[in-house]
């Protein structure tokens, strides 16, 4: 409880001082003059042509689902990660190493499946 | 947070002058970069503005400050201006849980006619039990700041930096949290102190059920998982989007990626956040690889013996004890920056699907293998 006072107080004193510090260069800076030019995106000094909704590779969609499905099976490594020594000193070391086999085992064939189907090219 | 008000006070002030710190450490290492890089490429860099062009710093800051404030049209106010406080969120988070040195006990004291104490002062924001988990549960958040900024811009360029960005950054993140994976076994603790505590001394191992000392070397875990320590500081490169990773600010594709659109002091605020990721990623270095506080030699037994001759008052020892710890870690925390700056005009760009390759079939592998590698030899070694 004491500690999640100290990140939520912690998390506060950074939000007040960015924001205050975005708010100081707002009124410390000059008076905007908005021309049509000023606030077009930029595009290497040509007019804008596409809208911000533009066409991107579905590459980057996949990335994220495979990223949360090998992401959610190494933080389930973690948990056997700390408890692995006190199941060595109680004698388990085997058993623990050979359910941690199986599930690793499973790891590299999806991501070998994953290779074998040209999930991760970005040709 | 403490018991009465002195308590309160001082651990907020604490975390004040943390997060005051890492901000005042960025105009720091950018005056380091700039120099660093200009004699690298056999140039002076800044060296106008005051002594070794220190001043230069002052100057952007003021000149930061007065810049004109706009959303550009596409842009989307909220997300524009929240981008920036954002990026600093994480890794301001991140390192106020990395202890920075051996905690301070205050003996009981007189003031205002009142009597104070006895208090502990942990010497990091807040202590945490799982705080490995926090840190890397906290430092993903950065990738919202990138998205925040990427379509709250308007810009197609800015999108599409900050699509490369996380995609990246998530990339990276599995070989980085795989390869701490290694140390974990080794340590079987989530805990920071624990994890510094147990690299004080000399090299100590089992191995075949004999105890080997190795008197000449520190406990250190960079002994234990060279591979892993290995893979976790090439990710930490990727996460904090530095050459030879840099692909989201790659400027002859992208102009200048998610922060094409921005100017003044939001452009600083992202600029604090990275360097914050990378003060983050040089103590996790520091605390997981190379001993955290510790240096071979120096014990809190001897440090204190070696301040008692010079202050007398228990309280006044126990802070200089606890400061030159402090000073340790610091100067391990200096030298990680300096290693990220160094490789920064040493190596060239990775194209980015070199870059894919490199973390999805290169490092996450290797970070696998170490991990069944670590728990194989500790098996062997435990039989």
């Amino acid at each position: 409880m004491s500690a999640l006072l100290a990140i939520l107080t912690f998390a506060l004193i950074v939000t007040a001082i960015g924001a205050g510090l975005v708010w100081l260069s707002s009124i410390a800076g000059p008076k905007v003059r908005k021309t049509s030019a000023k606030v077009m995106p930029y595009e290497c000094g040509l007019p804008g042509q596409e809208a911000k909704d533009t066409k991107i590779s579905i590459k980057f969609y996949l990335t994220a689902i495979l990223f949360i499905i090998f992401d959610i099976e190494i933080i389930f490594m973690y948990p056997w990660a700390v408890t692995y020594f006190d199941f060595m000193k109680e004698g388990l070391g085997g058993y623990i190493l050979g359910a941690m086999g199986v599930f690793i085992l499973l790891f590299v064939v999806g991501l070998i499946w994953e290779v074998k189907s040209k999930a991760l090219d970005w040709n | 947070m403490g018991q009465d008000a002195f308590e309160i006070t001082i651990n907020v002030l604490k975390m004040l002058v943390i997060f005051l710190g890492i901000v005042q450490a960025v105009p720091l290492l950018v005056w380091l970069e700039r120099r660093g890089s200009a004699f690298i490429q056999n140039r002076l860099g800044p060296n106008r503005v005051g002594p070794l062009g220190l001043l230069q710093l002052l100057a952007d800051a003021v000149k930061f400050l007065t810049k004109e404030n706009f959303v550009p049209e596409k842009g989307e106010w909220f997300f524009y201006y929240g981008a920036p406080v954002m990026a600093l969120i994480p890794a301001s988070l991140a390192f106020a849980s990395i202890p920075l040195s051996i905690p301070i006990a205050i003996e009981p004291f007189e003031m205002f006619g009142r009597t104070f104490g006895p208090y502990t002062f942990i010497m990091q924001g807040y202590d945490l039990g799982i705080g490995i988990v926090f840190v890397l549960g906290i430092s993903s958040l950065g990738a919202y700041a990138l998205l925040m900024a990427g379509w709250g811009s308007g810009s197609k360029y800015s999108l599409l930096g900050a699509l490369r960005a996380s995609a990246q950054v998530i990339s990276y993140e599995l070989a980085l949290s795989l390869s701490l994976v290694g140390i974990l076994m080794v340590y079987g603790t989530f805990y920071f102190t624990d994890i510094v505590q147990a690299q004080a001394g000399p090299l100590t191992f089992n191995f075949l059920g004999k105890s080997v000392v190795i008197p000449w070397l520190p406990n250190w875990g960079i002994f234990f998982q060279p591979l892993g320590a290995l893979i976790f500081f090439s990710a930490t490169f990727a996460e904090t989007n530095r050459l030879p990773f840099d692909l989201p600010e790659a400027e002859g594709e992208l102009v200048a990626g998610y922060h094409t659109e921005y100017g003044g002091f939001k452009f600083n605020l992202f600029f604090i956040g990275e360097y914050g990721h990378m003060l983050v990623a040089s103590a996790l270095m520091a605390t997981f690889f190379f001993g955290g506080y510790h240096f071979p030699g120096l014990t809190p037994e001897g440090v204190s013996a070696f301040w008692s001759g010079v202050v007398s008052g228990a309280n006044a020892n126990n802070i200089l004890t606890s400061l030159t710890f402090l000073l340790v870690l610091l100067a391990k925390i200096a030298f990680f920056l300096w290693v990220f700056i160094w490789v920064r005009w040493t190596l060239p760009r990775f194209r980015y699907d070199h870059l894919m390759d490199l973390g999805w079939k290169t490092m996450l592998p290797w970070a696998l293998f170490n991990t069944v590698l670590t728990a194989v030899v500790m098996f062997i070694s435990h039989q």
